[in-house]
């Protein structure tokens, strides 16, 4: 080993850094640009609704009893033909998240037996208190695709008797 | 109002050595924050001047109570704190509870999990060595590495968000298999970065391995010998780093491992700069994991069809009654697992990570245990520093790649 070749290996380790400072930055300038996130990417929920409007969410509290976090609150009441929230007995009248305890597992979603409540794309929740870190459904749930679609609405009896729909398995 | 609370420095007698109470050393306390004990762990340090006469590490600042909190969880749902335990070996801390609920219930694993969850913890191990790569650089003053470290990782946490829908807290190995098969681009995305980053490690390698200042900081740093390290039970590549050639992929095969032509990389020095070698060489060897598994990846089911255990699939759930109830009944009560106790451990990034599980015959485990290797790796610290100089402590200390998240639980 010469002289020199400590000098070499400083010099080799510099070489590096001047390379890597010539490479395109990684970094996204965040909130200006936001990062992309991946399809099966699990943020702040959204409770879904039907295309005829309808919400999908039965209440039957499913999600609330898989959640790790104990996280979620639901409270169930029937409907009627003539003021019909969602297909099938019964509805949720309350369904409310609280986001500070929700660890974002996605077992929920896993367990929602109509694909009600999905985990969506938004991740930036901030709060100024802890009350307004509980999500009620209005904040949930998705805005009716039009007018007539409000729920709850009167419908013809006897056609939405059926609260499990027929489901494909999740593709993305 | 509250009254501070007076030292007592008798309370520390049997910690340090009686030259500390006649003032001839000195007592000083390193961390809890302080950035370069890895997270929040406090030592205790007596001084002899720059040298370090006793160093006693105090834990327990990160405490969770994960373990008492798996024990009031259903099996299904208690998964979710292991992730939570050693931050960064996640898939790994999944694997090795999702093993160990299978061993209780007796589950089968189809092949084709079996080959992604090698794929997807040699990735997690990638990322963690990462993250140690960086830090160690850090420590020492090579800020640079950190950097280029952290952008390697960020592509491995984006593989994992491709599969899981989340970077760190994945939860993907389920009890039976995985969450979901991988998407289409996992392939792709595994194979780009297989390709870049053999010269990524070259160029760590670059900065660090025969940098004469790094060199300096390094040689005969930390000495620990292989007989006092199997006394801590000392696992990982520091037990590698001191000679033996231990790793449980080879000493104990999982998840079909022995399929797998890998070398475990051993060193006899026993020094700091032997443990980077180590881990670095490391790299390299889960590379060749990754590359063989997504060669010969089976197709077929991810998890088993073992309704008893595992949820059904969404599209049998309307159309099947039976599908439902099952549903149902997993996802309230959960599966009931038999009585007896079970052990089953996994080669994590830092050495073995093992889960002991107690099953009564009902739906909760009756106690949870977690045989964490930052704990037996931190225990032997304070054998190793002592004589050495503060500065040397710091590159000891990260050249044990402890996780305070995994010591504490
Ligand atoms: S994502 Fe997990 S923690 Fe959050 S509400 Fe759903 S089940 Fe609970
Ligand atoms: S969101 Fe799904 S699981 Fe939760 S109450 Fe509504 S229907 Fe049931």
């Amino acid at each position: 080993m010469g002289v020199f070749d400590p000098l070499l290996e400083l010099l080799r380790g510099l070489g590096t850094t001047f390379k890597m400072a010539l490479d395109k930055p990684v970094t996204y300038q965040y909130p200006e640009e936001k990062r992309p996130v991946r399809p099966r990417f699990r943020g702040r929920h959204v409770l879904k609704r039907y295309e005829n409007g309808l919400e999908k969410c039965i209440g039957c509290s499913l999600c609330a009893a898989a959640c790790p976090a104990d996280a979620i609150f639901v409270e169930a009441s029937e409907n009627t033909d003539e003021k019909r929230f969602s297909p099938g007995e019964r509805y949720a009248s309350t369904y409310e998240i609280n986001m500070l305890r929700c660890i974002y597992c996605g077992f929920c979603e896993d367990a929602c037996p109509t694909e009600a409540i999905v985990l969506g794309d938004n991740y930036e929740l901030s709060f100024y208190d802890r009350r307004s870190a509980i999500y009620t459904k209005e904040m949930l749930l998705e805005p009716v695709p039009s007018v007539e679609m409000t729920t709850p609405r009167k419908v013809e009896p006897g056609v939405f008797t059926r609260s499990v729909p027929e489901m494909k398995d999740p593709q993305d | 109002m509250t009254q501070i609370e007076e030292v007592n420095y008798e309370q520390y007698r049997h910690l340090v050595s009686e030259r500390a109470f006649t003032g001839e050393t000195m007592l000083l306390n390193m961390g809890p924050q302080h950035p370069s004990t890895h997270g929040v762990l406090r030592l205790l340090l007596e001084l002899d001047g720059e040298v370090i006469v006793n160093a006693v590490p105090d834990i327990g600042f990160l405490h969770t109570g994960v373990e008492k909190n798996m024990e009031a969880k259903t099996y299904l749902k208690a998964e979710v704190m292991s992730d939570r335990l050693d931050y960064m070996n996640n898939l790994g801390n999944n694997l090795a509870y999702c093993m160990a609920v299978e061993k209780l219930v007796e589950l089968d694993v189809p092949p084709r999990a079996q080959a992604l969850r090698v794929i997807l913890v040699e990735l997690q191990r990638i990322a963690s060595h990462l993250v140690w790569i960086g830090t160690f650089g850090l420590d020492l003053a090579a800020m640079s590495v950190f950097l280029y470290a952290f952008r390697e990782r960020e592509q491995i946490l984006d593989i994992f968000e491709l599969c899981s829908g989340q970077r760190m807290m994945t939860t993907f190995i389920r009890p039976g298999g995985l969450w979901r098969d991988v998407p289409v681009e996992f392939e792709t995305a595994v194979r780009n970065f297989l390709k870049i980053f053999p010269k990524r490690v070259d160029e760590y390698e670059a900065l660090l391995t025969k940098n004469p200042l790094f060199l300096d900081r390094l040689l005969g740093i930390g000495k620990l010998d292989a007989a006092t390290a199997l006394q801590h039970g000392v696992t990982g590549p520091m037990l590698r780093a001191s000679g033996v050639k231990w790793d449980l992929r080879k000493a104990r095969p999982y998840m079909g491992y022995e399929q797998y032509d890998f070398d475990i990389p051993v060193r006899t020095e026993g020094d700091t700069y032997a443990r980077y070698l180590v881990r670095v060489q490391e790299f390299r060897e889960s590379m060749k994991i990754i590359e063989q598994a997504l060669n010969k990846l089976p197709m077929g089911p991810v998890r088993s069809d073992n309704r008893k255990f595992v949820p059904p699939p969404r599209s049998e759930i309307g159309v099947s009654m039976e599908a439902l109830i099952h549903h149902f009944k997993l996802w309230t009560e959960g599966f009931s697992a038999p009585k007896g106790s079970v052990y089953s451990a996994v080669e994590s990034p830092r050495g073995e990570l093992g889960v002991y599980l107690e099953g009564d015959g009902g739906p909760k485990p009756h106690r949870v245990h977690w045989r964490t290797p930052s704990f037996s790796n931190l225990s032997v610290v304070p054998k190793l520093v002592k004589g050495h100089l503060v500065a040397d402590l710091v590159a000891i200390l990260a050249s044990t790649d402890i996780v305070l998240g995994d010591i504490d639980r």
